[in-house]
């Protein structure tokens, strides 16, 4: 697809360096217009869903069934006042946003949205996202440090404190997956999972991979069963989704890190949390459910199937996050601990342990 | 021909571009009615006391210390991960050493209670308590420092 856009632009301004640096641009300006798209429909699934399963009608009087309020609340939030505590320390304060947002956007660079299209066909691909999302908790970090307010200090610490230590459980259920596939590239990683539902990483990864047969893949199928679910659990922890977002206990931190933010700053946090759901939603769709294959084989794929396929599975995912949110209590600070670090590592190092066994061992 | 990480350049710069021309279009169009009271740090709707800038638990260090040792575990199993299924036996025994070393780091400090959560321990108090406080050392009530306890046995 990139060949294709380049000589496209080749075509009409001639070559040269000007088409290959604008077919660059516009090619990874692609996802941009993606997570846009997206934010306007999760705000509204999220208020609509909250709603819904409250009750309640959500809001209904921007344009039809409140369809329009997503855009209104944009347009408000455009034009609001920008306000800067005086003891704020301006430059961490004013850097923290582009972070935060620059940490999210940049994860999608490696994400194969279908067969065609891939930002950055990088071979370290799922390493190099997991080592950008860790600006994101500078940019958090930051924003709460810089705010000079006690609740924003106290949210930052247990929201760094919450990611980093779900970031280990994740990376585990991460390295399980490329232990099987033998990759890191997330676009040969959805190729090898083709061919029908079977294939996928949660039953076992692809059943004619080199080395190994059909009766490994279907060995590992518990495992990586085992290895998706602390995939999630951690995913909802990294994006601070209920259960685990005592980092914005409403109750007793006002609002978590960016209490002091206002206007399109807070916007742009706002953004970069439901832009990060959408990348977690798609890692996890990626690696354990076929990314963009269809689970039917050959029928109803293809590479514009592809990207619906993708972008229902990893939306499907963001919906049960939202249905999440407003069905379960959040945990406390110790009990989040308690998961983390004497549940799920112990059970993430076993299933890193059990693939590598059960691979070896059928490989040789 | 640019390479694979122009593209992630142009990642980085477009993020760049779109957070700030979000918020050069909201200095445009923003209204700018400055006061004090609106400018100051929000604390429950009063005067802020003291900095924000305060001592927090010693357990955040603690837990970021144990992090970047499993997480340099994991930077090292990631090379393994890829290419371990075309070395047989060999890759697999040094690493299972290599988890075993972390395994045991893991158990010291799960049993030295690294791994636990502060808490408080909520103190129920229970008649017995309340009658022998004067005999129990240490107290875990603490005693009024103004008023002079009543001993219990005279109050009759």
């Amino acid at each position: 697809m990139f060949d294709g856009l380049r000589d496209l632009l080749i075509g009409l301004l001639g070559k040269g360096d000007l088409a290959d640096v604008l077919a660059v641009v516009v090619y990874c300006a692609l996802p941009l217009v993606v997570i846009l798209l997206y934010a306007l429909f999760a705000i509204l699934a999220e208020m609509k869903l909250s709603a819904w399963l409250q009750d309640r009608l959500g809001p209904m009087r921007v344009g039809p069934w409140g369809i329009l309020q997503p855009i209104a609340d944009i347009l408000k939030l455009l034009q609001k006042e920008d306000i800067t505590p005086t003891q704020a320390d301006k430059k961490l304060y004013n850097l923290s946003p582009f972070l935060v947002f620059i940490g999210s956007y940049l994860g999608f660079a490696v994400l194969p949205f279908s067969a065609m299209y891939a930002g950055a066909r990088l071979n370290v691909g799922i390493f190099y996202l997991v080592a950008v999302s860790g600006l994101v908790v500078v940019g958090i970090l930051m924003a709460g440090w810089s705010s000079n307010n006690k609740y924003s200090l106290f949210g930052a610490m247990r929201s760094v404190a919450q990611i980093v230590s779900y970031e280990i459980p994740a990376g585990l259920a991460i390295l399980s997956v490329v232990m099987i596939a033998g990759t890191m590239d997330l676009q040969t990683i959805s190729k090898l999972q083709e061919g029908g539902v079977q294939n996928w990483f949660i039953f076992g990864g692809p059943k004619n991979l080199a080395g190994f047969g059909g009766a490994t893949a279907w060995a590992l199928a518990p495992v990586m069963m085992i290895a998706f679910l602390i995939y999630f659990i951690a995913s909802l922890a990294e994006t601070n989704r209920v259960p685990f977002d005592i980092p914005e206990a409403e109750s007793e931190l006002v609002a978590g890190y960016h209490t002091e933010y206002s206007a399109m700053k807070f916007a742009l946090f706002f953004l970069a949390e439901y832009a990060n759901m959408l990348v977690v939603s798609a890692v996890a769709s990626i690696l354990f459910l076929g990314g963009w294959n269809s689970p039917f084989g050959e029928f109803l794929g293809g590479p514009v199937m592809g990207l619906v396929w993708f972008l229902g599975k990893a939306i499907f995912f963001v919906m049960v996050q939202i249905w999440i949110r407003w069905t379960l209590p959040r945990l406390r600070v110790d009990q989040l601990m308690h998961i983390c670090w004497k549940v799920m590592i112990p059970f993430g190092m076993a299933t890193v342990l059990l693939v590598g066994t059960i691979v070896t061992w059928f490989a040789h | 021909m640019l390479g694979e990480f122009s593209h992630v350049f142009a990642f980085f710069l477009l993020a760049i571009v779109f957070v700030g021309g979000g918020l050069f279009t909201n200095m445009l169009i923003r209204p700018t009615k400055a006061n004090v009271l609106k400018h100051s740090v929000y604390e429950c709707g009063e005067d802020p006391i003291g900095s924000g800038w305060i001592k927090f638990n010693i357990r955040f260090y603690v837990v970021a210390l144990i992090f970047i040792l499993f997480d340099v575990e994991i930077v090292f199993l990631f090379p393994w991960a890829v290419v371990y299924k075309q070395m047989g036996w060999l890759a697999y025994n040094e690493m299972m050493v290599f988890m075993a070393i972390l395994i045991i780091g893991f158990a010291y400090a799960w049993v030295k209670g690294d791994l636990d959560w502060v808490r408080p321990k909520p103190y129920i108090a229970s008649f017995d308590d309340l009658v022998n406080r004067r005999h129990s050392q240490p107290s875990p009530i603490p005693a009024p420092q103004s008023v002079a306890p009543v001993p219990v046995e005279e109050m009759a």
